[in-house]
């Protein structure tokens, strides 16, 4: 495979390569994907994060097919998903499945909860609805909440965090191998945060989950992945081991983001204004390196010459021309 | 705090009628600032720090029901009439909101929305006020100002239109600013370009400012002092460095434990605060964080603590069973 062969993780489940999505608007196109290559090992947590308008998502959308790629393959478990239809995908989602950013906004407010999440059962075809009724129970218990008091009631009935179990729960329901986790803490308040994350490296442990974790945090991010992949307008700046790119990052725009936390310490001083001006639109990406209209070490190589994801340390690879180490 | 006090709120209690019953938003809040100061009001979703701000600016609902006292440069807000009311919101307070989209008017031009303002507020006339409000765009870093005025905010970005409501709001030259969840809907790198221009702009024009905001993050390095909001009331009050290296209330400390932290290990299991908070339509007998601290005793199921003042000067907390507090010195 050209590209990027060298981001080669042990025993992958998910393989992307090149993945190119792009979108219409009006007479133009919007650069979501730019040839993005990663892959995924059995039983490993990627964090993605970027911006928002990065195209994590739409990554993130590309690999279910909920987005279908203008170019590119997505690799799942060997099988080529962009290549799938109809029912033979619809088999393939029993295997990966999605939690959503607004747990409210992602409950069917007029559905009662036992049915929410019995529903992917009744879709992969489990017709003895005592089963079905049973596996809500098991899902609902191992997400914290008490089957008893919550199956017969209507999401309005319960706060935001509850919502999310209740998500995590029909995530989790028919027993997938992979979830994509799409900002799933963000609109959750701080003590309630803590909860949903503890509770989503438990079931990561408990049912032997891939994860997929797409967020804007790096603190949460960093918190629950075992590698970190870096997105800016489109494409990929920087993949490496979490704590590892934390703690010497290679490309500029990663050292950015780190810098631009607020730390919780008042002795810590506020770097002035870290950031440079605002991300350009995907729709007239820049040339060469995309960063570089915001990036200090920007030259003429940068405007000239897309930089390729190259190894700077074990397991870390940066695509830039003038990286950190 | 030095000088006068600039606003002092006194014994606030807001009300709003629900179909569950009256709901306790701000359950008997006293805060003071003095002028050029920074108070950071911190605290999650539904713990009253919105309500709070909108009762100083008398931006209640309709059916919302206020006692206490607001006071602003000497006057009682609370009994200002609508005219008075007015003039005070321009020139003395003035406000940015989290959504910038939603706090401009999308179908009128940046520049008519600055120079209403000016014009209203300062009687400049139409050339004086389209000139004032290019000068006001650029000193909040908006480039090719004497374009933006004729464009509306959905050609802007988020972070260009969140510059453009603190310019309307600095406009008329308020002593005190109440930015509420100012950079919320930002990016993380807007973010720390928004607050800096706060920041900037604040200290130039020697004006106090209260920066509400759900993350401890954000207040650390730009509040003098912290007042910590839970359930409507203020819990843990104190300049920022005494609260963050000596926190007494046990809520603050957990809500601060409770944030993923850079330097922490991939995979450190996060110290989660149990439960929710409470139903204010519901109010406690007791503590109202009672139910989810480690700290609690029989006392904090039957009474309500009150707001104590701890050995250091201006630290006052609400709580039985405080953390880190030398023998002898706890109340």
């Amino acid at each position: 495979m050209h590209g990027n062969p060298t981001i080669v993780a042990r025993d992958p489940l998910l393989k992307v390569e090149n993945l190119v999505v792009e979108y219409p608007i009006g007479a133009r196109t919007v650069h979501a994907v730019s040839d993005v290559s990663l892959e995924i090992a059995r039983g490993e947590t990627l964090g993605l994060v970027g911006e928002s308008g990065c195209g994590k998502s739409t990554l993130g959308r590309a690999v279910l097919q909920l987005r279908r790629a203008k170019s590119g393959r997505v690799l799942f478990d060997g099988a080529d998903l962009t290549a799938l239809q109809g029912d033979a995908l619809r088999k393939m989602r029993h295997r990966v499945q999605l939690i959503f950013q607004d747990p409210i906004a992602s409950l069917n407010p007029r559905r009662r909860i036992g049915d929410i999440i019995a529903e992917p059962l009744v879709i992969a075809g489990v017709k003895d609805a005592k089963k079905r009724r049973e596996l809500v129970c098991e899902t609902l218990s191992a997400v914290g909440l008490d089957p008893a008091l919550v199956v017969g009631r209507l999401p309005h009935e319960f706060s935001g965090g509850q919502c999310q179990r209740i998500c995590i729960a029909r995530a989790l329901v028919l027993n997938p191998e992979f979830i994509i986790c799409d900002e799933p803490v963000s609109a959750l308040d701080v003590s309630i945060r803590a909860q949903i994350l503890n509770l989503l490296e438990e079931m990561k442990q408990r049912f032997a989950l891939t994860l997929l974790f797409i967020a804007h945090d790096l603190a949460v991010v960093k918190a629950v992945s075992d590698r970190v992949a870096v997105m800016y307008l489109g494409r990929l700046c920087e993949v490496g081991p979490s704590a590892q790119l934390f703690d010497k990052p290679a490309h500029p725009y990663t050292a950015l983001l780190i810098e631009a936390i607020p730390v919780p310490d008042p002795d810590v001083r506020p770097a002035e204004s870290v950031a440079v001006g605002e991300p350009p639109s995907p729709m007239a990406p820049p040339s060469g390196c995309r960063f570089r209209t915001r990036c200090p070490r920007a030259d003429a190589k940068c405007a000239a010459e897309v930089p390729e994801l190259r190894p700077v340390a074990s397991g870390q690879y940066v695509a830039c021309h003038h990286p950190l180490i | 705090m030095s000088g006068p006090a600039l606003l002092t709120i006194e014994d606030v209690v807001v009300e709003l009628p629900t179909p569950r019953g009256n709901l306790r938003a701000v359950d008997h809040v006293d805060l003071s600032l003095g002028a050029g100061r920074t108070l950071g009001i911190v605290g999650e979703s539904g713990c009253g720090k919105t309500m709070l701000s909108r009762a100083i600016l008398q931006l209640l609902p309709k059916k919302a029901k206020l006692s206490g006292r607001v006071i602003f440069d000497g006057q009682d807000l609370v009994r200002l009439n609508a005219e008075a009311l007015r003039r005070l919101r321009a020139r003395g307070i003035a406000v940015v909101f989290q959504d910038p989209m939603t706090s401009l008017n999308p179908v009128l031009t940046i520049g008519t929305q600055l120079v209403e303002t000016l014009q209203e507020h300062l009687e400049l006339d139409a050339a004086a006020a389209r000139r004032r409000s290019a000068e006001l765009l650029a000193a909040v870093g908006i480039p090719a100002p004497e374009q933006r005025l004729s464009q509306y905010p959905h050609q802007l970005s988020g972070g260009m239109r969140q510059r453009v409501a603190i310019a309307i709001a600095l406009s008329c030259e308020p002593k005190l600013l109440i930015a509420d969840e100012p950079t919320t809907a930002l990016d993380v790198t807007i973010q720390a370009q928004i607050l800096d221009l706060l920041a900037r702009e604040q200290r130039r024009r020697h004006m106090a400012m209260i920066l509400i905001t759900h993350d401890l993050g954000v207040v650390a390095g730009r509040a003098d002092e912290v007042a910590v909001m839970y359930a409507g009331r203020v819990v843990e009050r104190a300049p920022t460095p005494a609260l963050f290296k000596n926190m007494h209330m046990p809520y603050t400390a957990a809500l601060l434990a409770a944030i993923p932290k850079i330097e922490a290990a991939p995979h450190t299991p996060l110290a989660a605060i149990p439960g929710r908070p409470p139903d204010q339509t519901r109010p406690l007998k007791g503590c109202s964080f009672a139910p989810r601290c480690r700290n609690v005793g029989d006392q904090c199921l039957r009474s309500k603590p009150a707001l104590t003042t701890a050995e250091t000067e201006g630290h006052c907390y609400a709580c039985f069973h405080p953390l880190k507090i030398s023998a002898g010195v706890s109340a």
